[in-house]
């Protein structure tokens, strides 16, 4: 028979079911809703996993397991305020830094660098943010600790050591440590979101404060970075989503101490890191189960986050982006 | 002071603020690079890629075995994961309704924003606890869930980036969808989805934390990819935190290997992707 | 492009991967691993089909993997105890001591060569002795000259027998010790910074100065690092050598139980060094693979002759002959 219908209707009813299937539109529709369907059993399956595995813990502390301060494996008392505390406070070290850098940067590269070199130093930031985590913790282990404590954290003491933010002795590692190579780590993200941000400003909105002869910088800070906000809002909880998550660089030098402490220069623990150390070798059911449950709670930190975060992007750079 | 001069004087001040940022951010990557060329080239040598490790305390170890080891978990993953994500992505592009692609973007951006030791955990509980033993499989499958994201959403982006155009003629002249796909939107695509798989590869490359209780380690090599397997970013990581000298050294010169190869991954894909820009502009 | 590259990698190596050897997979303590690294080597070398995987992950990373049943044998310095074994249900584990090794208190003081009495460790560990130049080290070292300044402590961030043996031996010499800390492998730790390993405290003993860890006795003798004498017993401050750890096991070379789970921390003795221990391999019973059975008590036989000549230049006690005795009768257990 000759070549069939000219756009072939697909929703046209085959007469037989066979003939249905035989379509090769119709199995190709199959055979790539399956792989992409099987995108979203996977992810369905982790969470299931990750809820029945710590079912023990869940049962046994309820929600006390995220108010308790104790991690004493010997009682098989399991508290995971200590290595929350710790994620958040190195998370939020690394933001008090990378953000202010980042947000500058970002202001830089979108209104004043001529596009060449903006589009250079943005692509060596974001390879900035290719760099594997172990590397940035074999440098950290030998450069930056070292460093920090030698120099950086006696520093601190003899300056703010009245705060006892940074009292104690200078091990080099600890939480200060980490939120450092964290901040290295976030403000490639921080950086291209924000610039993207920044440029997808409608350029009246500059030409406008401008010419009510306002300075670069107060067009810029008091016009474009206002404008800009949710997108730059946005980079921030993308950071710190990456933040919360990191592993090797943060278990190589928070120093390993499952207890809360105020000073910064002391050693401490994250979520991811305890993991890290502790799940191969967790003799226990109810050990291992704990640790489970705390994947479980990071997990659903760093889901509220990254949802908040694309909606914030999605909110400002979908609406007034230049058209190509 | 004349308040207009104030606000020039506060004008450059926080521009050039500005600038010294941006100074600081840049130079990041290269001080980073420039510390591993230092500490590591000269332990970058024939024994260094041939010789596997020797026990602790001995020098004159390589690390062929984890670079081969990583090579093969990386296969395993992009085994998986490029088919996942190519198809998945045709699905979302060219098939899909409203809902259904609604649900797996959303599900395959919550699997990338997963922290990587919670795969490793999953990984362990779905393959390693059932077969026994830790394997390749394992730590391929585990990197393999960190990649899909990435391919998937890329190759997308560049299915969708293919002018309506060209679909409405390839239909015009009569032939399938699967054809016109086939045919037409994947080959005027191909750049935008190779990058989205170089970048995918270059993110797994250097991951560290789902091999830890996956492909464990090994001294040897792995005669099956049943076996666990060695692999850089964990030889690193073991290396690192010992106390050995020779073994810091070793851990150097593996960081500058994989630094460049990830960033060389990372470069070619831009390049790859700027290429076709220009093929499609011209 | 990558993937071709990626294929022509992996035929290369698949051709040096020459004859089809066994390959077991072990894991567990570091507290042996110098020791076992070069034994599976020696091993290796004098039969090239056996082919023995050993990963350092910790003596509580050995147990958990031979209770999940994804090693083929795994090794720790602490025995595991009955609720342990009980969750094992495809075979029972056999204990096999391997060698003798001491654990040291060592630290980063340069120039100072210390002695340590049980309760002065303790109370470095609790937090309570808080500075080098504190009375307690005065009182055990009347001639040294200790420096004023913060004691950082290091203990290990991992499961471990290392850490089994000392708390256990804490909690002997020091009541506080066994009320507010305990003994076992994972600990809460009252102060200090968590390496990962023996290597890892090492490692970090070693870049810390004014540091203090514990680790077996190969690895500060390796990486040239101090380490104290501890008072045993009998009152004597003695140090960690070949002599010292034998004096230790001999006494409890006769009194050894059938299972050979025994502690031998504050033995008695003149020169007894105080904290020593055995460590074990965990052997399954029952091996399905006939090859990789007969490998295995090929490699214990070995061990318990050949291997145990290699104890000594490794700063590690072999076993009193007493012991090997009794192991090698155990050996005819495993089918």
């Amino acid at each position: 028979m000759a070549t069939a219908v000219v756009t072939a209707p697909p929703s046209s009813r085959p007469r037989k079911l066979g003939q249905f299937w035989r379509d090769g539109d119709h199995i190709a529709h199959l055979v790539t809703l399956i792989f992409a369907a099987s995108v979203f059993l996977v992810t369905v399956f982790l969470v299931y996993e990750l809820w029945i595995h710590s079912a023990p813990s869940r049962a046994k502390f309820g929600f006390s397991f995220l108010t308790g301060k104790v991690w004493d494996p010997v009682a098989e008392q399991f508290g995971a305020l200590p290595f929350i505390y710790g994620t958040v406070l190195t998370s939020f070290l690394a933001l008090l830094i990378s953000v202010p850098l980042g947000v500058g940067a970002a202001i830089f590269l979108a209104e004043l660098a001529p596009p060449r070199l903006s589009n250079i130093c943005t692509f060596l930031v974001e390879l900035l943010a290719a760099v594997p985590s172990v590397i940035l913790g074999l440098l950290a282990i030998f450069t930056m600790v070292p460093l920090l404590r030698q120099y950086g954290e006696p520093f601190l003491k003899r300056t703010l050591g009245f705060l006892p933010l940074f009292q104690g002795p200078a091990y080099g590692v600890g939480y200060l440590a980490a939120g450092l190579i964290l901040a290295i780590m976030t403000f490639p993200f921080i950086i291209s979101i924000s610039r993207e941000a920044l440029l997808a400003v409608p350029r009246e909105q500059r030409e406008a404060a401008l010419a009510l002869g306002a300075t670069k910088w107060e067009s810029t800070w008091q016009v474009v970075v206002p404008y800009a906000r949710l997108g730059i809002l946005g980079s921030i909880f993308l950071a710190l989503a990456r933040a919360l998550g990191e592993t090797m660089a943060v278990t190589m030098v928070i120093g390993n101490d499952t207890g809360i402490h105020t000073s910064l220069l002391s050693p401490g623990y994250t979520i991811a890191a305890v993991i890290a150390n502790m799940f191969s070798e967790a003799t226990g059911d109810m050990y291992l189960s704990s640790l489970i449950e705390l994947g479980l709670v990071l997990f659903a930190l760093t889901m509220v986050l990254n949802g908040a975060a694309q909606l914030l992007i999605l909110a400002t750079t979908g609406k007034g982006s230049r058209q190509p | 002071m004349d308040p207009i001069a104030r606000r020039n004087i506060v004008n450059k001040i926080m521009l050039t603020v500005t600038g010294i940022c941006t100074v600081l951010t840049v130079s990041t990557l290269f001080l980073i690079l420039g510390y591993l060329v230092v500490n590591g080239w000269r332990s970058v040598d024939w024994n260094f890629f041939t010789k596997l490790p020797m026990a602790a305390g001995e020098t004159g170890g390589g690390v062929a075995n984890a670079i081969v080891g990583s090579g093969i978990v990386i296969l395993i993953a992009m085994v998986i994961g490029i088919p996942v994500g190519f198809l998945g992505a045709i699905y979302l592009a060219e098939f899909g309704g409203k809902t259904v692609p609604m649900l797996i973007r959303y599900t395959a951006d919550l699997l990338n924003g997963v922290p990587s030791i919670v795969i490793g955990i999953f990984a362990w509980t779905v393959i390693v606890v059932p077969m026994h033993h830790f394997s390749a499989w394992a730590g391929g499958f585990a990197l393999s869930l960190m990649m899909i994201p990435i391919g998937l959403r890329a190759t997308e982006q560049f299915l969708r980036g293919v002018p309506n155009s060209l679909r409405e003629a390839s239909l015009a002249l009569g032939a399938s969808k699967t054809r016109t796909i086939i045919s037409v939107i994947v080959p005027a695509a191909k750049q935008g989805i190779l990058t989205g798989m170089i970048l995918g590869v270059a993110r797994i490359a250097g991951e560290t934390a789902p091999l830890l209780f996956t492909s464990l380690n090994n001294q040897y090599w792995a005669k099956s990819p049943n076996e666990p397997t060695a692999a850089l970013p964990v030889l690193i990581y073991n290396y690192a935190i010992s106390p050995y000298e020779d073994l810091h050294r070793q851990a150097w010169a593996a960081g500058l290997v994989l630094l460049v190869l990830v960033l060389i991954a990372n470069i070619a894909s831009r390049w790859v992707l700027s290429r076709g820009a220009a093929v499609q502009r011209g | 492009m990558k993937t071709r590259m990626l294929w022509i990698a992996l035929f290369a190596a698949a051709g040096t991967m020459a004859a089809s050897a066994e390959t077991i997979t072990a894991a567990g303590a570091t507290f042996p691993a110098p020791i076992y690294q070069k034994w599976f080597e020696e091993f290796h070398k004098a039969h090239p089909d056996i082919q023995i995987n050993y990963q350092a992950i910790g003596s509580g990373g050995g147990i958990r993997q031979i209770i999940e049943g994804t090693v083929d044998f795994g090794a720790s310095d602490v025995p595991m105890t009955d609720e342990q074994m009980s969750k094992v249900t495809k075979y029972k584990v056999l204990h096999f001591p391997t060698v003798l090794g001491g654990i040291v208190p060592t630290y980063n003081v340069p120039g100072a060569t210390l002695n340590f009495s049980g309760a002065t460790l303790a109370g470095i560990y609790l937090g309570n002795i808080k500075k080098w130049n504190d009375a307690a080290l005065k009182k055990d070292n009347p001639s040294a000259n200790l420096p004023n300044e913060d004691i950082t402590v290091i203990h290990r961030s991992d499961g471990s027998g290392t850490s089994f043996v000392f708390t256990d031996y804490l909690a002997k010499v020091s009541p506080e010790w066994k009320t507010k800390v305990g003994v076992n492998a994972s600990v809460n730790w009252p102060v200090g910074l968590g390496g990962k390993g023996n290597e890892g405290v090492a490692g970090l003993v070693k870049q810390t100065p004014n540091s203090i860890g514990y680790v077996e006795l190969i690895y500060a003798v390796q990486n040239k690092m101090e380490y104290g004498s501890l008072k045993n017993a009998a009152g004597n401050f003695v140090k960690a050598d070949f002599n010292t750890v034998s004096e230790a096991a001999a006494g409890a070379a006769k009194d050894m139980p059938a299972d050979f789970r025994v502690s031998i921390n504050n033995a008695p003795g003149k020169n007894a060094y105080p904290l020593s221990s055995f460590t074990w391999l965990l052997i399954p019973d029952k091996i399905a693979d006939a090859t990789k059975k007969k490998s295995v008590i090929d490699f214990l036989q070995w061990m318990l002759t050949t291997g145990q000549a290699d104890a000594q230049g490794l700063s590690y006690a072999p076993l009193p002959k007493a012991v090997v005795a009794k192991e090698q009768k155990q050996i005819a257990l495993i089918k």
